[in-house]
């Protein structure tokens, strides 16, 4: 089965070709291989499946990607709508066996 | 029962200062995982404080993070129990570590490994390295439907709170003697509303690649036609007296505004989904789950009442 895909261009993902220094952590992080190398340098092959899970930016070491990280969780943004923000999401529960599930 | 685990550094089996180092989070569920995936592979786990949450939960929230690792490594006395200076973390910690930092911080190499540590074993033998499939956060079936319980048990929660509200106004409303008015009212709307809850827990997650639209609501709305049309069928085959038109239409309208609901929250459970996917989704999607509520309801209401 195909990769999933969400919404199409609504990604804050940005990359600086200029700055990039071609060390290839990017693609190493990425939980949905959006990037790839091409010639010493990172590109974009994949743009929508990005999550904005801000991996790639946390471990830039030139600081050539920016994203706005956040958790893709609706019960998130209705419990900040509702002013409760310490439960801001659903992550303590976890089914038996399983991956991580939620953010 | 507890489901952390003290921070800091425990031995699995019989490690020496060669031996390699994996870090994980407090939750029992990723220790224990990780633990029974190095089975017979001597080695250290060192234990970060992430308030006994996930690892990638915890990496997005900042506590699986560079200086909880860079503190755990100073505290744990690491550097004198180990002659290497290799540390293995898990993929899924890189939104909250920086790899680069912690070596500035600590002198310490982080080396991302797989997504799921059941490729460990592999990712070592190989030499430390991952494949690119080890590296991918896949969301299968098995995945989607082991997340069904924990939404179920919420949302049969609400139906439990609003249930006999329903049987109420059926009976207040409907035609005839309270109680008669009350179950045959009652019953087809109860019906109806677990069958949108159905779609949006049980249908949504388990046909999630295969439903049309790329927002969840919209898959929420697609598996709530497959559930509730067959159920509207099943009404008007059998002798049961069959409703009004309004009134199917309007429990219609408000369950299939309860499946958009129950699937939009079930990005917060999928592996893909953006925050500003979710965002842009979310304004359009909750004003029409309101506004099929709030119609939906009225309509009920009035049809109950003009019959």
């Amino acid at each position: 089965m195909g990769q999933f895909i969400y919404l199409k261009n609504v990604t804050t993902l940005m990359l600086d070709e200029k700055k990039c220094v071609g060390c290839g952590i990017c693609l190493t992080v990425c939980p949905h291989g959006i990037f790839y190398l091409n010639e010493r340098h990172a590109r974009i092959s994949n743009r929508d499946a990005c999550m904005e899970c801000g991996a790639c930016a946390k471990n830039c070491p030139v600081e050539a990607i920016s994203v706005k990280t956040g958790v893709g969780c609706a019960i998130a943004f209705i419990n900040s709508f509702l002013g409760r923000s310490d439960s801001s999401c659903c992550c303590v529960i976890e089914p038996v066996g399983k991956e991580s599930t939620c953010c | 029962m507890s489901f952390t685990v003290d921070p800091g550094l425990y031995a699995l089996g019989s490690p020496d200062r060669h031996s390699p180092v994996f870090v994980t989070a407090n939750y029992k569920m990723s220790f224990d995982r990780l633990r029974n995936d190095l089975k017979n592979r001597d080695s250290w786990l060192l234990v970060l404080n992430t308030q006994g949450i996930n690892v990638w939960c915890a990496a997005g929230k900042g506590s699986f993070g560079t200086d909880e690792l860079s503190e755990r490594i100073h505290t744990s006395g690491l550097s004198r129990i180990i002659s290497h200076k290799d540390l293995i973390l898990p993929q899924l910690s890189a939104p909250g570590v920086s790899a680069h930092v912690v070596h500035k911080n600590t002198g310490f190499n982080v080396r991302f490994g797989p997504v799921r540590s059941s490729d460990l074993p592999a990712f070592i033998d190989s030499g430390y390295k991952a494949t690119p499939e080890m590296r991918l956060k896949n969301f299968p079936i098995m995945d989607r439907a082991a997340l069904i319980p924990m939404e179920l048990i919420i949302a049969m929660k609400w139906m439990l709170i609003i249930f006999p509200f329903v049987f109420m106004l059926s009976g207040l409303f409907g035609s005839g003697p309270f109680l008669s008015a009350a179950i045959r009212h009652g019953f087809f709307a109860a019906v109806m509303l677990t069958g949108g809850m159905t779609a949006g827990t049980i249908i949504a997650p388990l046909l999630l690649p295969w439903l049309p639209g790329r927002a969840f609501a919209m898959k929420g709305f697609s598996a709530a036609v497959i559930v509730l049309l067959p159920l509207l069928g099943l009404f008007s085959a059998t002798s049961y007296p069959f409703p009004a038109f309004a009134e199917a239409f309007s429990l219609f309208l408000i369950s299939s505004g309860v499946a958009m609901f129950l699937a939009m929250n079930f990005t917060g459970s999928s592996t893909f989904t953006s925050s500003s996917g979710v965002r842009k989704e979310m304004k359009w999607a909750v004003p029409i789950q309101i506004g099929c509520g709030i119609i939906g309801f009225g309509m009920w209401v009035w049809t109950l009442y003009a019959a």
